[in-house]
């Protein structure tokens, strides 16, 4: 057990990474995922199509496929995601702003495939809102975006919350994956680090991990578990 | 109907052909498994009895065990093994491969999935407190691969400075080597999960060196000269090795006896050259066998 | 859900359908320009479109192309295999623990006074005691990246002198994940229905396990199929990790024929497109008997009209994972 005291700075160290691309990627697929949940619901016929294209193929592909693309697709495109390297942003991720471009890959693929699922998840907070409301507000003489703004979108952001949430819980997990894709010392990786060249022995070793990946994912269930109950009562 | 039955009989006599070719072929060497025999209770023997093997390898190494369009793992690795099995009077088409990446060779050997594992192993201290090893049966060592038009690589030292970027795979040997040159890892180490993907990501200029043991890195160059080059020497000494369970010595010197005998006898020389051979890596002197 | 989003815009004029007609030309025309410009263009130039690359996965002239599919054929195979399994075994194990964790909810509830005293305080730290346990895994499971799990399985199970195939570490590694989703699944459902059910059950004399198995089961399955289902597609992209384990699935052995014919990009797309074609036509499967189901049910309003709120939150749950 001693592994953990002695190597607790490479566990906090992929901890704090991992940490770092979950709350980047997450800003990323909320604000994706938003625009493609207007675009499925928008009165714009090509854009429904184009909102639900984007869904079906993100939805239906295992990540790595996704990741794969992110990290070799854009290189073939010619970009190295240069975009993403925000002043101001990278000195506290530091990783956002290095010449070596696999963590902003990362967060990209990470973003694309959540967006799909943010999308779903708000799309059904928006289909939780009464029929009424939304007709209501046409017979009034709202115009789309105003019925979004001021009567749908309100009421809507109550019922997404829950689903919201367990689509991020869902995408801190799938963020073990990054390390296979370039992003060296994630959380996950640091179990191959200790176990295979360090010679840790595998049971604390992999202990360290799970407490590393329930401290992220745990309080925040919990959390989502008291709002859905309150709801619940509400209802 | 007539037809079909004339087809039957030679199909019947092209199998009795080809079993007496067989037959004969075995005959040659004195390796039928009837004319084979083994120390009562010995690993040698409950193989040739159950007439099967597992044998660890990989899956992925270009040049020793490397799975292939028809589903067969090819390479040097193989060839080695398959000289073993043979010797232990086992036709080739009763070994079954497993595919064993470098994390899990120790553990398959421990827990018995795999009889041997020939799978571009280095032998070394650490690893004999779990398992023993047979061979060496070819020296390897540790490499830097470039662009063909990058000069400031001439070896791990390069990394020192900070500014040049190396690929390797996850949880592999090479990569926690690299780790002790480079000045950041954070921001000079790439991981992934094939050596393809390090040979894509230096081509399209991501990274600027990819390192592993000299033999991986030459069968990508010999595949794409015009891209990829070697950068200086080789900086470890990889001696490869066969894996065997830690307290079968009968089974360690056994192989080691083929081992010699396939070194001298040539068949040794034809497994590189048919396999690893063509890709310009030389072969070297036949290593000396490590009897320990 | 076509109609409720209509709900949010007036049926267009014949003005704004001349509007939206034009308006949706010039879209496709820049989309499409676009694509040109920045996707097809850059790969071309890359020699990415070349029939060297792509020839081996299309064209069944091809010297390779018999081979690649057969090799693609029995990584399917071993894909549908593993997800069958696990989905089997994820769904007895996650019914059982659903029930269970049901049936200790109520068993804590009760007071024992038939028994004499310092039993029935046993019997009620017991049960406690238990779910609080079932309570513990279902959220360290729940909690952990499946990639750990399958990991974790196939590296510990040894440790403790148990050595499976690789195929049984996959399905584990699965099953240990999805059973506790679905077992989560079906008991928000079986927790939806209307109180008047587990009620009536009582008065009619059922035991509480009778109750559950009769009355709660059933409905709850009926209500969360459509969430069921989309589990199986998580499950189906999940066997796609079984990389880690050297497990020879579709994505593995794309990795292996990319390791031969030297043409990542163009099998990375192929395996893309029979991944969604094979989830998309699971989740057009899913919708199909949701719909089935919400026709067979037009008598019995309550529970039906319930269910689709609480089918979507476990839903983007069961699809977000992993």
């Amino acid at each position: 057990m001693s592994v953990l005291i002695d190597k607790f700075d490479v566990f906090a160290g992929g901890f704090w990474l991992t940490l770092q691309i979950c709350i980047l990627a997450a800003i990323g697929a909320l604000i994706l995922g938003a625009v493609v949940a207007v675009l499925r619901i928008s009165p714009v016929p090509p854009l429904r199509a184009l909102g639900t294209a984007y869904v079906t193929v993100f939805r239906n592909m295992p990540l790595t496929v996704v990741m794969f693309f992110a990290a070799f697709g854009l290189p073939a495109l010619g970009s190295n995601a240069d975009f993403l390297r925000i002043p101001g942003l990278d000195a506290v991720f530091s990783r956002l702003g290095t010449d070596l471009p696999y963590f902003r890959f990362a967060l990209i693929a990470l973003s694309l495939y959540t967006a799909a699922f943010v999308c779903e998840a708000l799309r059904s907070g928006v289909n939780a809102v009464p029929a009424g409301q939304a007709e209501a507000a046409r017979s009034l003489g709202l115009t789309f975006g105003q019925n979004l703004r001021y009567v749908v979108l309100p009421q809507s952001w109550k019922a997404s919350i829950v689903p919201l949430g367990s689509v991020i819980i869902a995408m801190i997990k799938n963020s073990a994956l990054v390390g296979f894709f370039g992003v060296i010392g994630d959380l996950s990786q640091t179990a191959d680090q200790l176990t295979s060249a360090g010679g840790y022995a595998f049971i604390p070793v992999a202990i360290g991990i799970s407490v590393g990946y329930l401290i992220m994912t745990v309080p925040l269930g919990a959390l989502l578990d008291r709002i859905e109950k309150r709801q619940a009562v509400a209802r | 109907m007539r037809l079909m039955r004339v087809a039957a009989v030679a199909a019947a006599a092209t199998l009795a052909l080809g079993m007496a070719a067989c037959g004969g072929d075995d005959g040659d060497e004195g390796t039928g498994s009837g004319s084979k025999s083994f120390a009562a209770g010995s690993t040698m023997e409950k193989l040739n009895k159950a007439q099967k093997i597992k044998i660890g390898t990989k899956f992925d190494q270009p040049g020793f065990g490397q799975k292939g369009l028809s589903g067969k793992p090819e390479g040097f690795d193989v060839e080695v093994a398959k000289i073993i099995v043979k010797e232990l009077g086992i036709p080739e088409d009763k070994i079954e491969y497993v595919e064993t990446p470098s994390k899990v060779r120790e553990d398959v050997i421990v827990n018995g999935t795999v009889d041997l594992v020939a799978a571009t192993y280095t032998i070394n201290d650490k690893r004999k407190e779990r398992i023993a090893f047979a061979g060496p049966y070819y020296e390897a060592g540790q490499n830097i691969m470039v662009r063909k038009d990058d000069s400031s690589i001439t070896g791990p030292d390069s990394f020192k400075d900070g500014t040049k970027k190396v690929c390797s795979v996850t949880g592999s040997t090479p990569i926690e080597e690299i780790k002790k040159y480079v000045k950041d890892v954070a921001t000079q180490v790439v991981p992934f999960d094939t050596y393809d993907k390090c040979r894509d990501a230096l081509k399209s200029g991501q990274v600027d060196a990819v390192t592993t043991d000299n033999v991986i890195l030459l069968g990508y160059i010999a595949k794409d000269e015009a891209s990829f080059k070697m950068a200086g020497d080789n900086f470890t000494k990889e001696p490869y090795g066969i894996g065997v369970k830690k307290e079968d010595t009968d089974f360690r010197n056994f192989i080691n006896d083929v081992l010699d005998k396939a070194m001298q006898d040539g068949r040794w020389k034809k497994a590189w050259d048919d396999t690893a051979g063509k890709f310009g890596a030389t072969l070297g002197d036949a290593p000396t066998i490590n009897r320990y | 859900m076509s109609q409720q989003t209509s709900v949010l815009y007036d049926v267009p004029g014949p003005r704004q359908r001349r509007i939206t007609l034009i308006s949706s030309l010039i879209a496709t025309v820049v989309v499409l320009v676009g694509a040109y410009f920045l996707i097809y263009r850059p790969l071309a130039d890359k020699g990415q479109f070349s029939m060297e690359l792509w020839g081996p996965l299309i064209d069944p002239s091809n010297e390779n192309f018999s081979q690649v599919w057969e090799r693609f054929g029995v990584g399917l195979r071993h894909t549908l295999t593993a997800a069958a399994l696990a989905i089997l075994s994820s769904l007895i194990i996650g019914t059982l623990l659903a029930v269970l964790r049901i049936q200790l909810k109520s068993l804590t509830r009760r007071r024992f006074t038939g028994l004499a005293t310092p039993l029935a305080y046993l019997l009620r730290g017991l049960s406690v005691l238990l779910s609080v346990v079932t309570r513990i895994c279902v959220e360290v499971f729940r909690g952990l990246p499946v990639v750990l799990t399958i990991f974790f399985v196939a590296r510990g199970f040894p440790e403790f002198g148990v050595s499976f195939d690789n195929l049984w570490y996959l399905v584990i590694g699965l099953t240990v994940y999805n059973s506790v989703v679905i077992a989560e699944i079906l008991r928000s459902g079986m927790e939806g229905l209307p109180g008047g059910q587990a009620e009536a059950a009582a008065a009619i004399g059922l035991s509480p396990a009778q109750t559950t198995r009769m009355i709660l089961l059933p409905q709850a399955f009926r209500i969360m199929l459509p969430a069921l289902i989309s589990q199986l597609v998580v499950v189906l992209k999940d066997t796609s990790l079984g990389f880690i384990i050297s497990y020879e699935e579709t994505l593995n052995i794309g990795k292996q024929i990319i390791g031969v014919l030297g043409n990542p990009i163009q099998v990375y797309a192929v395996i893309a497109v029979l991944f969604i074609a094979a989830n998309y036509s699971l989740s057009k499967l899913a919708q199909f008997v949701q719909h089935r189901l919400a026709r067979g049910r037009k008598t019995a309003g309550t529970p039906a009209q319930q269910a689709p709120a609480t089918a979507l939150i476990s839903q983007a749950e069961g699809a977000g994972g992993n």
